[in-house]
């Protein structure tokens, strides 16, 4: 039997991706039931941040990447600071790893309730944006920017700020959170818990389109914990390799049409972030967030790419409750200035005394998936070399090949117009973040 | 203005898009906002476009020919144009790319063989392109100062950046001064206005907000001469956001003369 597909064109222009950090294009051009095309595109102007931070000095790394996003600014400053710290030998105080687990967590946070809330749900509600939102559904618009708030109450409270962190530097903190203004951020948080429950309860009620491509995942993983702040690289679960070996199994390749690289395991796509890490490390997850995933039907393995908007949910629980632990610790017992306060620029003579030759990575699992900073330092301090990974670079290559599955299984049910949404809606499961993915840049100066 | 609500258009060129973060991050205040403006274009978090607007806000520097047309060309449409942080109203960290020969990065970070970004250009502030009437400076850019300014253009009137050094906020805000520390700042020759966000958190001023007018003049001249230093001696130390093409004229012109 003839399909109807077989005669079908359908041709897909999606110029500047809406609700998405960055700018991406998405073009599908199907001829005759054939895909010819199958793109996703950015379209990002490059910064080339890797080689403006060639021939500075290491303690202004953190600073100036940072700046590579935005929305994940603390993540690149902990990958950064832990990349210089293994470069030039520096280690930080345990209380130093407390705070700056409770800063990444408020990120996973502030990123994950953005993008669940004001990015995605609109699309499940049938509108454009959350503004018409603010008419139909105050009360859950209201409830998502108070637990926005929490979050970047957490970043000002820890380090100043959350968009560009100024406090976390190599070695330690400039500046000790204060003690009061932490009670506040736990009461903050004890409260959150009711408007956790308020989520999944909305969230449950939320159909997410159905698709399944058994895909690559890759994650941090340690025997601790839930990996975000530290771990070696788990690949599908079968194997575990140490993080400054990462070049060993990613491979990164220019195609003509981004400005962003394609990378990839094994020689095959892969996908880092929520789902993945959900995948690989769930058994390790709190009780909460445990029960959240349940309750949510979110099961391992779940090979959906729409649910990782749902696993970004049950991680804020996951935060939410870790961090709760941090804080009750701290408050407890207190943190010693002496273990965690350092200067920004030390002087010459106050350098560390260097371990190793000056290469670092440092690898930090940030709201959309695992990053890569790595630098070489000369011996005065100077980077010479650097190169970033960013989640949404190693997410693309997967997003495309979703995207070459999801085509042939929706072309005869939707019109165009249904089609464009479905891949948006598909594009906005990764969550992109497009100013980051323009900075995966391999930088080789001489 | 209209009598009606203004129509206020949001876009971004090359930056990390924190700026408009720090406005989304207003949360109920932006929504307070909604009452008088009508938000008509914000990509970060919205689908729908306007197509007019009276009130148009750039964030991002000008990296490409692309970005240069399309800047032209949104900018027509507007009444009213506003710089978003240090990106749009200096070039900000982008301008480090200016140091280096384009060319070679190009060939450092892609190769030789594809070049996936022909059309890259020097980095370029906003009104290098189309003259900007408010500015809002930083990096990010400070969320109360940004109510401050649309405020001033719901109500017709020009905002004033300050043009004073960031020591007098920081001394307002009694830290102890970072040279004491025997660390070095931009505080003395940089804008205020950001209630010398750094330093109240252990840190240095970066000279993000860029130089005031005149730094040779207006410097805070009792904190060089306590610690004996000279401007130039300041700037030298730093040039993570002073690497744009005012201030460096600045820079050149009024100091290096």
């Amino acid at each position: 039997m003839k399909k109807k597909s077989k005669n079908k064109d359908v041709k897909i222009d999606v110029h500047y991706l809406t609700r998405v950090e960055g700018h991406g294009d998405i073009t599908v051009d199907v001829k005759e039931g054939v895909i010819k095309d199958c793109r996703f595109k950015v379209i990002e102007s490059a910064r080339f941040f890797e080689t403006m931070l060639c021939g500075r000095l290491i303690y202004e790394a953190q600073h100036l990447t940072s700046r590579i996003c935005g929305i994940c600014s603390c993540g690149h400053s902990l990958a950064s600071i832990k990349a210089a710290e293994d470069a030039i030998g520096v280690r930080p105080h345990d209380d130093t790893i407390l705070l700056r687990k409770l800063l990444l967590f408020s990120e996973q946070m502030d990123s994950h309730v953005l993008h669940a809330f004001i990015l995605v749900a609109p699309d499940l509600l049938g509108v454009g944006s959350i503004f018409p939102l603010v008419k139909t559904h105050r009360s859950v618009i209201e409830m998502a920017l108070r637990m926005k708030k929490l979050s970047d109450f957490a970043g000002e409270v820890l380090a100043g700020r959350h968009t560009h962190p100024i406090s976390f530097v190599i070695g330690g903190l400039t500046k000790m959170p204060d003690l009061d203004r932490l009670k506040n951020l736990y009461a903050m948080m004890i409260e959150a818990r009711s408007d956790f429950d308020k989520t999944l309860k909305l969230f449950k009620k939320l159909e997410f389109p159905s698709f399944e491509r058994k895909a690559q995942y890759v994650a941090l993983s340690n025997d601790q914990e839930y990996a975000f702040y530290d771990g070696h690289i788990n690949v599908n679960g079968a194997s575990l390799i140490e993080a400054q070996n990462y070049l060993s199994i990613i491979k990164e390749e220019v195609r003509d049409y981004s400005s962003a690289k394609f990378v990839s395991v094994n020689n095959a796509p892969y996908m880092v972030g929520a789902l993945a890490r959900f995948n690989l490390n769930g058994d390790q997850l709190n009780k909460t967030a445990r029960a959240a995933a349940k309750y949510l039907g979110l099961n391992r393995p779940c090979y959906n790419t729409f649910m990782n908007t749902v696993a970004q949910v049950v991680e804020w629980g996951h935060c939410l409750e870790e961090s709760i632990l941090i804080l009750k610790r701290i408050l407890k017992e207190g943190l010693n200035d002496k273990n965690v306060l350092v200067t920004p620029f030390p002087r010459r003579e106050e350098w560390p005394i260097r371990t190793r030759p000056g290469r670092g990575v440092g690898a930090v699992e940030v709201p959309r998936g695992i990053l890569f900073h790595d630098y070489t330092v000369s011996d005065n301090g100077v980077v010479t070399q650097a190169n970033c990974i960013i989640p949404t670079n190693q997410n693309i290559n997967n997003l495309e090949a979703d995207m070459r599955k999801i085509v042939p299984e929706i072309i005869d049910k939707q019109s165009e117009k249904e089609m464009t949404l479905t891949l948006e809606m598909l594009a906005r499961a990764y969550d992109p973040c497009i100013s980051c993915s323009t900075h995966v840049l391999d930088v080789r100066f001489v | 203005m209209p009598k009606s609500k203004p129509r206020v258009a949001f876009f971004e060129f090359t930056d990390c898009e924190g700026c408009q973060l720090q406005v989304a991050n207003l949360g109920l205040s932006l929504l307070e906002l909604t009452k008088v403006v009508d938000i008509v274009n914000f990509r970060e978090i919205m689908s729908e476009q306007g197509k007019n607007y009276d009130v148009l806000v750039v964030e991002g520097s000008i990296s490409s020919k692309h970005d240069e047309e399309r800047l032209r060309a949104i900018a027509a449409k507007a009444k009213v144009i506003v710089a978003l942080g240090a990106c749009a109203t200096t070039g900000g960290v982008n301008n480090l790319k200016n140091l280096k020969s384009l060319e070679e990065q190009k060939k450092s970070v892609y190769g030789n063989v594809i070049d996936p970004v022909p059309d890259a250009l020097p980095t370029r502030a906003i009104d290098e392109i189309v003259k900007v009437d408010y500015y809002i400076h930083g990096c990010p850019i400070y969320g109360p100062e940004f109510l401050k300014v649309m405020e001033c253009i719901l109500l017709g009137k020009p905002y004033k950046v300050p043009q004073y050094p960031v020591c007098v906020e920081c001394k307002q805000n009694e830290n102890i001064c970072v040279y004491e520390k025997g660390l070095f700042c931009l505080g003395p020759v940089t804008r205020a206005g950001c209630n010398s966000w750094l330093p109240n958190y252990g840190n240095v001023c970066v000279g993000c907000r860029g130089l005031i007018d005149n730094p040779a003049a207006n410097a805070q001249k009792d904190i060089l001469e306590k610690y004996g230093l000279t401007v130039d001696e300041i700037l030298e130390k730093f040039s993570l956001y002073c690497a744009g093409k005012k201030d460096r004229a600045k820079y050149e012109k009024e100091i290096k003369k």
